[in-house]
């Protein structure tokens, strides 16, 4: 009553001290965010900087920079898109197993083994693909070759190490599909039960009820579960540098021995070995990952506003 | 269109717990049918059992038989999902797919049965099922907006019209006024008015009032105490339910004794 009433600028709404304890520690930590963020990016520009206009001769590349980061950006987002493709759908069907099609005590452990997935090191992974996969895969590159090498993608020649990007992005699906699979749950299982008893009772089967209730509801959702996936893809490092045997090539070719490289794994194998400018030319593509990274977010929000009255939140 | 619904000594069950017991009801064809009594007597759960959408529960399961125009609801060449595109429902609360435009809200049980039609066709539809819903002139210029954006009375009229669009045998309605105001309640019993015409309506309500306005017969549903199933005490037409009913326990209800 008193607030509304008396419009004196002097007499101030109780203040609890819980409220401002609270209040302080969450402000706080959402300044951390933007402060760790910023200091990156001013890290990445301040120090990339010189790379960045660095004359050929004075780094070991010996190219300019952005013929030196070209191929290493189509790498990255060849390799990470490759990924995803493989990773998001078999995300979205082990999620609406486990949430709608599975008894509930299977759908949980099964989710619970799922959720393992993403405790393995990516050191493993990349110790896996080499030793294991890419063997296994060298066979049915060869048969891609034969069959479909008519298709700029499986041209060829083949691979005999099987250490090719399609392996790389293999393993990636693999490393992003519990992250992906994880969020899609949560959100399918959120799903208004009205909305699903709406479908049922207009006559849907189960998979209808999935696309007429829980997809769209979900759909904001599996975007962002998708874009989490794509940033872990695209900051990846460990599993790459040790699958890709790499050749800084720009080729949509994903089956043959020459392939891209990838920035992380780029700045992991060489920045050992780098000093002087080339070190700041390392950081420069650092930051050139940093800014696709940032630009894929973007453009994943921007998807999902675009629809906003649609989305079930009103 | 419309078909009778002849239920005999129905038991329904969620696992082991028996929830409702030897329910004997006939309904007739292009009539309404309320279901009235206490919380918890069965009155939503019987309702489900007629389109079969208490199975959406796991462990649910019934007994006896309940016969549409003869054919056996529970035959076990029967899908539930047949079941549920003849006989249409509306819920409690107002359901309209949140993603999608009134326009696409009636038409979705269309899109289910994954006919392929012509946008006149369509047009025609909507608008036909918008009319009988008393919808139509209210959203006939916004029919690409999501149908979230409507009223709570014109998203139950929207949940009607999508009901309907489909022409099913049977509407069974769940408490359809219960999250409305006394406005748009009265339109929408207006509307069951005018349905009965072309569909056998069931109703389940909880206020009585409402039993006496827009029903042909009334069922009167009660339990006898906590964990014990609930039974089909009486039914009747509504007059008599409302004015010389034949149980004590129907009498107490209707005056508002209990319940």
């Amino acid at each position: 009553m008193s607030t509304s009433t008396a419009p004196d600028a002097r007499t101030k709404p109780v203040q609890r001290p819980g409220d401002r304890v609270f209040f302080g520690l969450s402000y706080g930590a959402a300044l951390l965010i933007l402060l760790t963020l910023a200091g990156v990016a001013i890290f990445l520009t301040v120090e990339g900087i010189p790379g960045i206009t660095a004359s050929p001769d004075e780094v070991k590349s010996g190219e300019r920079f952005l013929p030196y980061v070209g191929p290493l950006v189509f790498g990255t987002l060849l390799a990470a898109v490759i990924a995803m493709i493989i990773a998001v759908p078999v995300a979205i069907g082990v999620a609406l197993f486990i949430s709608h099609y599975a008894p509930r005590r299977l759908g949980a452990t099964f989710g619970y083994i799922i959720d393992l997935l993403a405790a393995v090191p990516s050191v493993v992974y990349g110790a896996w693909g080499i030793a294991f996969l890419a063997g296994q895969m060298v066979p049915i590159y060869q048969w891609l070759e034969d069959n479909l090498g008519f298709i700029p993608l499986f041209a060829g020649p083949a691979s005999a190490t099987g250490r090719t990007i399609f392996t790389v992005a293999i393993v990636l699906a693999l490393m992003i599909l519990p992250i992906v699979t994880a969020i899609c749950r949560e959100i399918f299982l959120q799903t208004p039960r009205l909305h699903q008893e709406a479908a049922l009772a207009l006559g849907a089967t189960r998979w209808e009820m999935a696309r007429l209730a829980i997809f769209p509801y979900a759909r904001s959702g599996i975007v962002s579960a998708a874009m989490l996936g794509l940033g872990r893809a695209l900051g990846e490092t460990m599993a790459v540098a040790m699958v890709l045997s790499a050749s800084g090539v720009v080729t949509f070719n994903l089956i043959s021995p020459t392939n891209p490289s990838t920035i992380a794994a780029n700045i992991a194998l060489s920045f050992p070995e780098a000093s002087g400018l080339s070190v700041n030319a390392l950081i420069a593509s650092g930051l050139v990952l940093f800014v696709i990274t940032f630009v894929v977010n973007f453009a994943a929000r921007a998807i999902v506003d675009r629809r906003k009255e649609f989305s079930g939140a009103n | 269109m419309a078909k009778s619904i002849d239920v005999s000594d129905l038991d329904i069950f969620y696992g082991d717990f028996l929830a409702v017991e030897g329910v004997t009801i006939p309904i007739a064809a292009r009539s309404v049918t309320a279901f009235i009594g206490p919380s918890g007597c069965g009155k939503s759960t019987f309702l489900r059992s007629l389109n079969r959408m208490h199975e959406v529960i796991p462990g649910a399961r019934v007994d006896g038989k309940v016969l549409i125009d003869g054919e056996d609801l529970y035959g076990s060449d029967m899908d539930p999902v047949n079941v549920r595109r003849m006989i249409g429902m509306v819920f409690q609360r107002p359901n309209p797919f949140p993603t999608m435009s009134i326009y696409d809200n009636v038409l979705a049980g269309q899109k289910l049965n994954s006919k392929r039609m012509k946008k006149a066709e369509s047009d025609e539809i909507v608008e036909r099922s918008l009319r009988s819903a008393g919808l139509w002139a209210e959203v006939k210029d916004r029919l690409n907006r999501p149908g979230s954006g409507l009223s709570g009375g014109q998203q139950q009229r929207l949940c009607i019209a999508r009901a309907i669009s489909v022409q099913p045998e049977v509407l069974l309605m769940d408490e359809p006024c219960s999250a409305l105001d006394p406005i748009s309640t009265s339109i929408i019993e207006d509307l069951i008015h005018e349905l009965k015409t072309e569909y056998t309506i069931v109703i389940v309500t909880h206020n009585m009032q409402q039993a006496a306005r827009v029903s042909d017969e009334t069922a009167f549903f009660n339990l006898s105490g906590v964990g014990k199933p609930g039974k089909l005490v009486e039914v009747g037409r509504t007059e008599k339910i409302f004015s010389n009913p034949e149980d004590p326990a129907t009498e107490a209800y209707i005056q508002g004794r209990f319940g």
